[in-house]
């Protein structure tokens, strides 16, 4: 079905009986072309990318869950292209503009909203590393502007300019950041994909993948054995496991990063405020809730819950910026497994296993992503070549030294992004 | 979470800070090559569950101490000096 301001309307006035189910829940066939491992976001935008702009719909994407289960569901939904490094700045513009028209390619609302998001800085020295971080962007073809205190201040009056920690100098404001609804990104692109004759098969766990002479022949499942010619693997906080049943080691650990929200409440902030000196950021989502997070806990972990002390030390600086937030309840924290690389950035490659590919280590900024990795994987897995944007991403820049990705500048280890 | 630190006894989360795998006790010659290198650095077996990692009683002793725990959980199994460990697999 086609959604439309008529479908509306005509359901609307007819009980809601007319709407039928997303996609389908078809039973594996024996053999695709490709198999995608994991329905994350990344994975059902591979799928659709493969369909929609590669011409190849004999795909499969096989979630041991459900549809938006994972981290792609989990994630405070920032969308923004304010990347610095060469390779990571082309890639998240791309994936930005692919933003910009998801909805209509997908007829699909995912509630994108490029309201604008702040980055605070707070010294003479960081006004200048914003200064240059918005001149890149702005030579990428994307927006910035530099705003000093009275300006963030005519946007953002209720922080707390004058505080003794880290005083407001100033923001890098990115209009055409912003965010979108987590969930209805998995299910636009689960739709899409279903619609062209992708198979999306839920509850159905990979638990072998098959190899003979060096090259990979198809996957063992909940479900059954299942052939393929080319296998992608996008389990996020998972990979690890993944791709241990091809007897590969990845440079991954898994992390856990955890967020907040507040009961609902009237519309109060209407930007994303980021606060990188106290590790926290905040947005208010279109329920009303004040959404907010900040830094890993900083162990490997897969609990899918965090630690009393990353919360408290969150809430403090929450705190300081916003002292408003203190009047707010708050109703959930929770958690989602990250699959951090050692320089912070994202892993797009082949492996040396034929016809097996993988697209992880997105850490805690793959929401963003979401568009351009699935649109660059499918490329990759469909021409056997990197996709222009997407070429830095490589899997052995670690083991080689060459071309490490380190947007942050704190060096390329794994305790350290 | 509290760790036990073997010196100092069971402590709040916040005295840690944490390296990583203790893979970090394994550090190849300089010459052992690209691969050995890659291995001990950046390649992880990253188990969901138990694993052993080295912390450092940072706001405590300062002792170096490798971790047994499980990654699911969170539950700890044990915790040893780093340099007994180290004594230990010589
Ligand atoms: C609290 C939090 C806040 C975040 N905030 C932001 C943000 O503001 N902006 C941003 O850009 N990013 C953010 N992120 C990061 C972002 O959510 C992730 O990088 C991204 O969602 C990961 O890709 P994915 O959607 O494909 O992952 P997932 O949704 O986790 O997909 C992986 C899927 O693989 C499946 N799987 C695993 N193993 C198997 C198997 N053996 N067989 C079959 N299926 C398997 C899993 O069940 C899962 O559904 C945040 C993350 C968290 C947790
Ligand atoms: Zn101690």
């Amino acid at each position: 079905m086609r959604f439309s301001a008529w479908q509306v309307l005509k359901n609307g006035l007819t009980g809601n009986k007319g709407w039928t189910p997303h996609w389908r829940s078809p039973e594996p066939k024996k053999e695709y072309d490709i198999i995608i491992i994991g329905g994350g976001g990344h994975g059902l935008s591979t799928a659709y990318h493969l369909a929609a702009v590669y011409g190849n719909a004999n795909v499969a994407v096989l979630e041991k869950g459900y549809i938006g289960g994972g981290n792609v569901g989990r994630n405070t939904t920032i969308v923004r292209a304010n990347y610095f490094l060469d390779g990571n700045s082309q890639f998240y513009s791309h994936s930005l503009k692919l933003w910009e028209k998801m909805e209509g390619d997908l007829n699909f609302n995912a509630m994108h909203s490029q309201r604008g998001i702040i980055n605070l800085f707070h010294s003479d020295g960081q006004r200048d590393a914003a200064a240059r971080r918005g001149n890149m962007m702005i030579s990428q073809g994307d927006d910035a502007i530099l705003l000093d205190r009275e300006g963030v201040r005519e946007q953002v009056p209720f922080l707390d300019f004058e505080q003794t920690r880290f005083p407001i100098y100033g923001g890098l404001y990115h209009k055409r950041g912003g965010t979108a609804r987590h969930d209805a990104v998995a299910w636009g692109y689960a739709r899409g994909a279903d619609q062209r004759g992708v198979d999306i098969i839920q509850n159905c766990e990979v638990t072998g993948i098959d190899i003979e002479n060096g090259a990979v022949t198809g996957v063992q499942t909940t479900k059954g054995p299942i052939k393929a010619k080319k296998v992608g693997m996008v389990a996020a906080g998972r990979s690890g496991q993944v791709a241990a049943m091809a007897g590969m080691r990845l440079p991954i650990e898994s992390n856990i990063l955890q967020a907040f929200v507040t009961e609902g409440l009237k519309p109060c902030l209407d930007h994303v405020v980021t606060y990188g000196m106290g590790h926290f950021y905040i947005s208010q989502s279109d329920k009303g809730g004040l959404v907010f997070g900040g830094d890993l806990d900083f162990y490997a972990s897969y609990a899918s819950r965090g630690n009393l002390s990353t919360a408290e030390h969150v809430i403090e600086a929450g705190m300081a910026l916003m002292p408003m937030i203190g009047k707010a309840k708050m109703l959930r924290s929770w958690g989602g497994i990250m699959d951090m690389t050692p320089d912070g950035s994202p892993i797009i490659d082949k492996t040396d296993i034929d016809g097996l590919y993988v697209d992880c280590g997105w850490n805690y900024g793959g929401f963003k992503a979401v568009p351009a990795s699935g649109d660059c994987f499918a490329h990759l897995l469909a021409t056997g070549r990197p996709h222009d944007v997407a070429k830095k991403f490589r899997l052995d820049r670690f083991r080689t030294g060459v071309d490490i990705l380190d947007e942050e500048g704190k060096g390329s280890q794994h305790n350290l992004h | 979470m509290r760790l036990t630190c073997p010196l100092c006894g069971e402590r709040d989360r916040r005295e840690f800070y944490y390296k990583g795998d203790a893979i970090a006790l394994n550090r190849p010659a300089p010459d052992a090559g690209t691969d050995a290198w890659d291995d001990y650095l950046y390649l992880r077996d990253n188990p969901a569950g138990v694993t052993k990692d080295l912390w450092q009683h940072e706001l405590g002793c300062s002792a170096w101490i490798v971790v047994e725990r499980n990654t699911v959980t969170h539950e700890v199994l044990s915790t040893a000096l780093a340099s007994d460990v180290k004594k230990a697999t010589k």
